[in-house]
């Protein structure tokens, strides 16, 4: 199975990761999506598996959520959806999600289970290294690497502890709120990655509000090792409902703009 | 943080990294001001002059005459905005201040909270947002109306389920993209650490004044402390001061709804599972993959798939006994105690009385029962009205 550390071993750009929420709008649908993304020129998949009350996320992945689960997506099924994934491509995969979907699971047999299915990380969003210890061990002893979140009022003290947890990469989140599109790239995410590479040589990932081509390239430029786009690829999904099919044509053509922003570093 | 939050194995701080800064000023504010006697003196004269305590304990002898045994009431009722919310929000408040923030966000579902904020966000000149479902603005207008006139701004959030839940979520998604200059004043004894215990500290003032109101009419404790359970802070305000006295026994009420059976209630240390939600481990309303399931009540203020996590330990250790009771004998308790008494109790208190009046004749004539009337009906005549019609 591929790990991040080839993955970004092998690459002379940034990683480009996209972000999708698994089964949405549909088990099918959402396969077909992936697969278009993969072979678009993603290097490592961020899925989400629906939670009906996703305090980090704005409109869109809420909405993004509420598909999926009115699709009838459910943790069985995101097992077996990310398996034909990983039937189709070895492909890095991180798992971003809920702390209460892997509770109920079982945490222990969550992680073995998902590391199983072929997942390489899971960030949880609602769970801070302050209570780390509940999953890092488990999630070692199930092979799996650990991620967890930066963000601009991230405290340098507090932002090396971290780093010092994460195996994989540093999620960085490059402004304050919740995911979803914005027009302008925040202005706290260039100081932040600075800071980040002088205390760290974890690969440092960004994510939130990244949404056109220009973005991705200024964090390439500022030297990130990694960009996750999400809101604005799930919103190409939103805004194509009443034509399922044309969606992966839309997202692949999205995704190699983007693609080659980053590969003009 | 200096404390994990922990009560048992309940509570913590399961929130988004952006948030721990917030949080951790908070922690660090609150043990820095809670004792400091500037700030203790400063409550107390927004408590007496501003709200209105101390609350009288009131023997309500008709009505203890009807179910057999001695029944005290605390009126909570009788506060400023007309229930135990604002002992909460000028606790926060003056915490607020002493911050020298300038800017305040709530969430409400029956409104009480949401107008208590609104009118302390008054007093301090503070700009004030609450977030409101939009099931619960429109089952709740009246007090929509009053926030408003006091100047603060109404976000109706329609995300979900419309109510109690979405709010919270919809108000923790605004401070984390605010949170350098806004207060989130929590309504509950609930959310990540360090709102249980903040909040439990600023209504433990309603236990303290009926544990010493209690001595000095009838020269004992009380054999029974009872108060209704949505997020919880109102039951955990009394308990607190009775919780070392073992022969005082506790009872929480929470909303049956509907019916346990049904599935459409509201009562998770009676039927739900441990899990997290809103930055803290208890028992919830979830289905086995671990979404978190409608609820339902007649009353907007108890409508919320969660608990506070030092309930969930109460409940654990035995310590308190949680209950819940359905919409009809809540209906028929409102209708029956104002008859009584001519005393409104909220729907959310009407459930400690229900559970009270399913004693009757079953306790000896000399047992002394304390219920926390929390808050006042007035808000709540139109529900029961129409539900009458039905």
């Amino acid at each position: 199975m591929k790990t991040y550390k080839q993955t970004f071993a092998e690459l002379k750009h940034p990683a480009l990761i996209p972000f999708f929420v698994l089964g949405d709008p549909d088990f099918d649908s959402s396969f077909e999506i992936i697969k278009a993304a993969i072979d678009a020129g993603a290097d490592i998949l961020e899925l989400g598996i629906a939670f009906s009350d996703p305090i980090a996320d704005g409109p869109t992945i809420q909405k993004a959520d509420i598909r999926a689960l009115a699709g009838g997506m459910n943790i069985a099924k995101a097992k077996e959806l990310i398996k034909k994934i990983k039937a189709y491509k070895d492909i890095p995969i991180g798992l971003l999600m809920y702390y209460n979907l892997i509770y109920q699971y079982g945490t222990e047999k969550f992680f073995a289970d998902f590391a199983a299915a072929g997942v390489n990380s899971i960030l949880i969003a609602d769970l801070s290294i302050d209570d780390a210890d509940e999953v890092s061990a488990p999630m070692k002893k199930a092979g799996l690497d650990t991620v967890f979140m930066i963000t601009p009022n991230t405290e340098i003290e507090r932002a090396k502890r971290i780093a010092e947890k994460c195996t994989g990469f540093i999620y960085t989140v490059s402004l304050l709120g919740v995911t979803g599109g914005r027009d302008q790239l925040s202005d706290m995410v260039r100081p932040l990655i600075a800071r980040l590479k002088a205390i760290t040589k974890v690969p440092i990932c960004v994510g939130f509000g990244v949404s056109t081509p220009q973005h991705a390239k200024s964090l390439a430029d500022a030297g990130a090792d990694g960009v996750i786009i999400g809101s604005r690829i799930v919103k190409i999904i939103e805004d194509n409902l009443n034509d399922k099919k044309s969606i992966p044509a839309k997202i692949a053509e999205f995704i190699k703009q983007i693609k080659q922003a980053i590969q003009l570093n | 943080m200096k404390n994990n939050g922990r009560f048992g194995q309940f509570g913590g701080f399961y929130v988004p990294e952006v948030l721990i800064p917030a949080l951790e000023e908070m922690e660090a504010a609150f043990y820095k001001f809670y004792k400091d006697p500037q700030f203790v003196a400063d409550l107390d004269t927004l408590y007496n002059d501003y709200a209105g305590r101390p609350t009288p304990l009131y023997y309500a002898t008709r009505f203890s005459e009807l179910v057999g045994f001695k029944v005290y009431i605390k009126r909570e009722d009788l506060l400023h905005g007309g229930a135990h919310k604002v002992n909460n929000c000028l606790g926060q408040g003056l915490l607020a201040k002493y911050m020298k923030k300038t800017k305040i966000i709530a969430e409400t579902g029956a409104g009480q909270h949401g107008l208590a904020t609104s009118m302390v966000g008054a007093l301090f000149g503070m700009q004030t947002k609450i977030f409101m479902g939009s099931i619960d603005v429109e089952r709740q207008s009246v007090n929509v109306h009053k926030m408003r006139l006091c100047g603060a701004e109404v976000i109706s959030v329609t995300g979900g389920t419309c109510t109690l839940k979405d709010a919270i979520n919809e108000a923790l998604r605004y401070w984390t993209s605010n949170v350098a200059d806004t207060f989130y004043m929590f309504g509950t004894a609930c959310g990540p650490h360090p709102y249980p215990t903040i909040v439990k500290h600023f209504q433990s003032c309603i236990g303290t004044e009926a544990r010493k109101q209690c001595l000095e009419k009838i020269g004992k404790l009380p054999d029974i402390v009872t108060a209704c359970v949505g997020g919880g802070s109102n039951a955990i305000g009394i308990f607190s001061a009775f919780v070392n006295d073992k022969n005082v026994k506790l009872v929480g009420v929470e909303p049956a709804g509907k019916g346990i059976a049904t599935g459409k209630h509201a009562a998770p240390l009676n039927a739900g599972k441990v899990g997290i939600l809103h930055g803290t481990k208890m028992y919830l309303m979830q289905d086995s993959d671990g979404q978190i399931l409608d609820t339902e009540s007649i009353s907007a203020g108890l409508d919320y798939p969660g608990v506070g996590p030092e309930h969930c330990l109460l409940r654990d250790n035995k310590r308190a006994e949680y209950v819940a009771v359905e919409d009809d004998a809540v209906l028929e308790i409102f209708d029956i105690f104002t008859k009584c008494e001519g005393i409104l109790p909220a729907l959310e208190s009407s459930h400690s009385l229900a559970w009270v009046y399913s004693q009757k004749n079953k306790l000896p004539a000399d047992t002394v029962v304390i219920v926390n009337l929390s808050g006042r009906g007035d808000k709540d005549v139109d529900i029961v009205e129409r539900n009458k019609i039905k």
